[in-house]
């Protein structure tokens, strides 16, 4: 019997959907799981908000209170101009705790335990804010790098540790995500394939013996919920760090 | 008048309902006024971001390593492009791990991120 807890991030083709040269682009599990994601947000969102009703309902108050939650948040971290970036920060949090919950449910294909996919959304973070303030600033964002009251000798040193540090950003946003994901779900798959063994192994003992993993299956699937949280959280608020140097850089 | 907002209440005004409602509606107006108001680019987040021991420690070593790989990963490329091996590694691994601990002083709030920009 095999038991493989990383057999869970496997990606699987579909079905075809067309053909680049010689590389082969196909519907995979991955692609259907963001489908989903995107599909339910956008139905939640518009049902919710259809009612428009002065003493929301229940899904009302639900995405009211996202967008507050998302609102605060841009607010405090990128100061009131970063509201301009609202919709995007909104989008990415709901689509990243959208992915993250999904993988929660036995079965289900966690989308953001795969490093292209958050490498890909921390790179664009990364475009937006160098874009963003490259044609808002022009060549005054580059002040960034260069920190006021530093002696004229040590000046290079600084920038240069300065460029290196906001290269590095995308990695760590990156790999914050992806790491705490993979680790959870690797976590979940070996304390069950511990109850499977034993029971395999030691037979009726063995199952009685397997109520300890499993009540650890229960707590972790809580933590696993918490981080899932957390996680979309702190990536939308890196990204509201990340912009607010784009808007104000160095002031 | 009986149930008076705490602190400023008008005790020794007479109870004329109008003057003392409009009196609460303005101290409410104040005090919303203040509250409400964002703060601009505050780091204050910074510190709700880690609500777990776990997420921050795992927040600050993500920083160091990447600003190590990312040193790496530069200095092996001019190494390669330039043909300078091992200059290339040795110098950029170690702004690296200056711009990792950089990362990582930030993160912890030990340097305030924009503060050496302030003036």
């Amino acid at each position: 019997m095999a038991i493989d807890p990383i057999h869970q991030f496997q990606i699987i083709d579909l079905f075809p959907v067309a053909k680049i040269g010689n590389v082969e682009i196909a519907f995979t599990n991955s692609a259907a799981f963001m489908m989903l994601a995107v599909v339910g947000l956008t139905a939640f969102l518009v049902v919710a908000t259809a009612g428009r009703g002065l003493v929301p309902s229940r899904l009302q108050s639900a995405a009211e209170i996202s967008y507050e939650f998302v609102a605060a948040t841009v607010r405090s971290t990128a100061g009131a101009e970063g509201m301009k970036f609202f919709p995007f920060v909104f989008t990415l949090f709901m689509f990243v705790l959208t992915l993250n919950m999904i993988g929660l449910i036995p079965y289900a294909f966690t989308v953001t335990s795969h490093i292209i996919i958050t490498v890909a959304l921390a790179i664009t973070v990364f475009l937006i804010v160098l874009i963003y303030g490259l044609w808002r600033h022009g060549l005054h964002f580059f002040n960034l790098f260069v920190p006021k009251g530093v002696p004229i000798y040590i000046l290079p040193l600084i920038v240069a540790i300065e460029i290196l540090s906001f290269l590095s950003r995308p990695v760590s946003h990156s790999v914050r995500l992806f790491a705490n994901m993979l680790a959870g779900h690797i976590t979940l798959k070996v304390f069950a394939s511990f109850i499977i063994m034993m029971g395999g192994g030691l037979g009726a003992i063995g199952w009685l013996g397997g109520i300890l993993p499993l009540a650890m299956i229960v707590a972790l699937t809580a933590l696993e919920t918490l981080v899932a949280f957390l996680q979309a959280y702190v990536f939308a608020i890196l990204t509201c760090i990340y912009l607010n140097d784009a808007i104000h850089p160095g002031h | 008048m009986a149930d008076g907002p705490r602190g400023t209440g008008d005790r020794n005004e007479p109870p004329d309902d109008e003057a003392a409602l409009s009196a609460r509606l303005k101290r409410l107006g104040n005090r919303l006024a203040q509250t409400n108001r964002p703060s601009e680019n505050g780091s204050g987040p910074r510190q709700t971001a880690d609500v777990s021991g776990f997420a921050r420690g795992f927040r600050l070593s993500t920083e160091l390593v990447a600003g190590v790989l990312v040193g790496a990963m530069i200095g092996w490329l001019l190494d390669r492009w330039l043909g300078i091996s091992p200059w290339g590694l040795i110098v950029f691994l170690l702004l690296g791990f200056a711009a990792g601990v950089l990362n990582v002083m930030r993160a912890a709030g030990v340097v305030r991120d924009r503060q050496l920009n302030d003036d």
